[in-house]
């Protein structure tokens, strides 16, 4: 068998998930199935981490029009490669990226594509299809299926788990082999124009602790609270849905299913239900605090910690305990207030 | 400006999503049905553009005749013509639904007038294949950018200009018209339909469209709700009391 994984990378670093894939590629289809396919300047540098990782052999796109990612023409490139390579299998990092260039090179072959897997089975040889199970819902829902088709396109949901292959003989050679698509002149696509980076500071997706606010905090004036606790703990502020349609909050600050999700070591939740589409957004702060007046609140009865009260009276009482403490621990008195 | 706006039916779910006895399909008995956020984000786009530029809003679906209900909420944003294609009561796979869609809308531009633009959510709110728009705009040889937060048009260069983010940042896109563009949650703040919008729905002629469909390759078996971890909630107490009990917890976890 040989599957073939997608390995996304920046400048021959190759990304977390995309060693996911490569794990994922060995296991379905075998020792010395996994062959790795990768875009752009600096593939060849991948060299020595593919083949620890247990790589058979890696190909590599080039094409003046591959050297800056356009989901069309990288699309219809790997659908070449694959028409040329008759793989049993391609397997990407469920990223953003990942899942379009897969739909895209899909689309293209003629072939079905399962996004999001949790779990592979490449089955036995009497039942052509793959059964997988994908995440739906951001995870809250898993859709068992199988996959039937000539060659099996499939994406790894972030954060599956798998064992590496224990890396064989890795003094090998890992054999480069080059491949340049055809891209006919007339080819309608789009073309990157403009990147920027984000100013730094904290940021919804990375702060360590995260306060939050829903329909409870009420308005907009109402999240300054939180925003001053945010700050006293290094912290970022983030909203359910009905804070953002509301206008309270910027989309950015947006945590679910459609905004963003985050991993802190503390979420804290105040006026927010914990509905399915916010708490998937959630569910994978190692804490939570749930502040609501309805002990009965699903984010309540599935937080680490709660407090029942008015989410305006409990704050800045919190506010001020802290502010206490920490005047307290470097020895100064606290500020009158 | 001719835009398709193309929307799928979807359960609502609460806090906790349930199953109808056969595993295959979520039950919506209590919660019925609604569009996805970034599909309510792409109808208020084109309307917004449409208003700007002037040209028309198409709304798109294929479900079940009950779909019909979605098409109307549409209607009562803004839309002009609500067009169903009836594919009955089982759950399309990406493959066939992108078909139907692909059909419908050959035999919507059969007249010989195409859309300038075709609008998809960025994945769809219940089976989230992230593939349905990028088929059809395969199958109709378009330019096609997803996650798009930000569209600017050009209408003398014919151009637009499709921003969204990326790894630690944003990036802009240029595409040539027509192109399809699938959008996410954030792109504009969809506005409530008015009581003006809800009656002009209500009495709209709908519109069907009849395709053929063939399954494609990836087969549901089931739907299943993983294991949840029961939690014990730790209570810290009630209202202002709870501060100290708060802050013990915050000194805990190391973030104070
Ligand atoms: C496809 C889809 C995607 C979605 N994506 C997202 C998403 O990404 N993110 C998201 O958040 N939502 C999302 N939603 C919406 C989601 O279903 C809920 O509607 C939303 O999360 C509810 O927000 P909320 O908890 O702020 O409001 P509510 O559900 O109204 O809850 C308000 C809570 O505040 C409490 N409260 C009221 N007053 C106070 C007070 N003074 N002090 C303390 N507590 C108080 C109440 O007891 C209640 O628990 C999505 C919905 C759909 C259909
Ligand atoms: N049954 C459908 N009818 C109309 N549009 C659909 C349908 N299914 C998916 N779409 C569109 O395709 C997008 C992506 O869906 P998906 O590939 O399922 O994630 C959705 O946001 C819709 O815009």
């Amino acid at each position: 068998m040989t599957v073939l994984a997608i390995v996304e990378h920046d400048g021959g670093v190759p990304t977390a998930g995309s060693l996911q894939a490569v794990a994922v590629a060995a296991q379905v289809g075998g020792t010395g199935s996994a062959e790795a396919v990768a875009f752009g300047p600096g593939a060849e540098l991948l060299r020595p981490r593919l083949v620890t990782a247990g790589v058979a052999r890696l190909h590599v796109l080039e094409h003046d029009l591959l050297d800056d990612y356009s989901p069309e023409t990288w699309g219809e490139s790997l659908a070449q490669l694959v028409g040329q390579l008759r793989p049993d299998g391609v397997v990407a990092a469920g990223t953003d990226r990942g899942n379009e260039l897969m739909a895209q090179a899909a689309a293209r072959a003629g072939l079905p594509f399962a996004a999001n897997c949790v779990a592979v089975d490449g089955g036995t040889g009497t039942s052509p299809a793959w059964q997988l199970t994908r995440a739906r819902v951001g995870g809250l829902l898993y859709e068992d299926a199988d996959l039937t088709a000539s060659v099996k396109m499939l994406s790894l949901a972030a954060g599956v788990e798998v064992a590496t292959a224990p890396s064989a003989a890795d003094s090998h050679e890992l054999p480069v082999e080059v491949f340049t698509p055809e891209l006919p002149a007339d080819f309608a696509y789009s073309r990157v124009v403009e990147r920027a980076g984000h100013t730094t500071g904290v940021t919804l997706a990375t702060a360590p602790v995260v306060v939050s606010g829903g329909r409870g905090v009420a308005s907009a004036e109402g999240f300054a609270p939180l925003e001053e606790l945010a700050e006293l703990v290094g912290g970022a502020v983030g909203c359910s849905r009905v804070a953002t349609n509301n206008g309270w909050r910027p989309h950015s600050d947006q945590v679910g299913q459609t905004g963003t999700r985050i991993a802190p070591d503390l979420y804290i939740a105040c006026g927010i239900s914990g509905a399915t589409q916010h708490w998937v957004g959630c569910m994978n702060a190692k804490a939570i605090l749930a502040i609501n007046t309805d002990p009965e609140a699903p984010m309540v009865t599935r937080a680490t910690y709660a407090v029942i009260g008015d989410v305006q009276d409990v704050l800045p009482a919190v506010i001020a305990a802290v502010r206490r403490r920490a005047g307290a621990s470097t020895g100064r008195r606290p500020a009158l207030t | 400006m001719d835009i398709c706006v193309c929307v799928k039916r979807v359960p609502g779910t609460g806090s906790t999503i349930l199953l109808t006895d056969d595993g295959m399909n979520v039950d919506t008995r209590h919660l019925g049905f609604t569009i996805g956020p970034h599909e309510e984000c792409a109808v208020e786009e084109a309307v917004q553009i449409v208003t700007a530029h002037g040209g028309s809003v198409t709304v798109l679906t294929a479900g079940p005749p009950e779909a019909e209900e979605q098409l109307r909420y549409a209607l009562s944003l803004g839309a002009d013509r609500g067009v169903l294609i009836d594919t009955g009561p089982e759950e399309l796979d990406a493959e066939q639904t992108a078909s139907a869609l692909t059909q419908a809308i050959r035999q919507l531009e059969s007249g010989g007038s195409r859309f300038d633009m075709l609008l998809f959510g960025n994945e769809s709110a219940d089976a989230s294949h992230y593939q349905v728009g990028i088929r059809v705009a395969c199958a109709l040889e378009l330019p096609m950018v997803g996650g798009v937060k930000g569209i600017q048009i050009d209408e003398a260069a014919g151009t637009l200009d499709l921003r969204r983010d990326a790894a630690g940042g944003i990036e802009v896109y240029r595409t040539p018209l027509p192109a399809a563009v699938a959008v996410a949650e954030g792109l504009n703040l969809p506005r409530y339909p008015s009581m003006r919008g809800r009656l002009r729905a209500m009495k709209a002629r709908l519109d069907t469209v009849e395709v053929q469909l063939e399954p494609g390759g990836l087969r549901k078996r089931g739907l299943r709700r993983p294991a949840e971890q029961g939690s014990q909630t730790v209570m810290l107490g009630t209202g202002p009391e709870a501060a100290d009990a708060v802050a013990d917890v915050l000194e805990e976890l190391g973030v104070v």
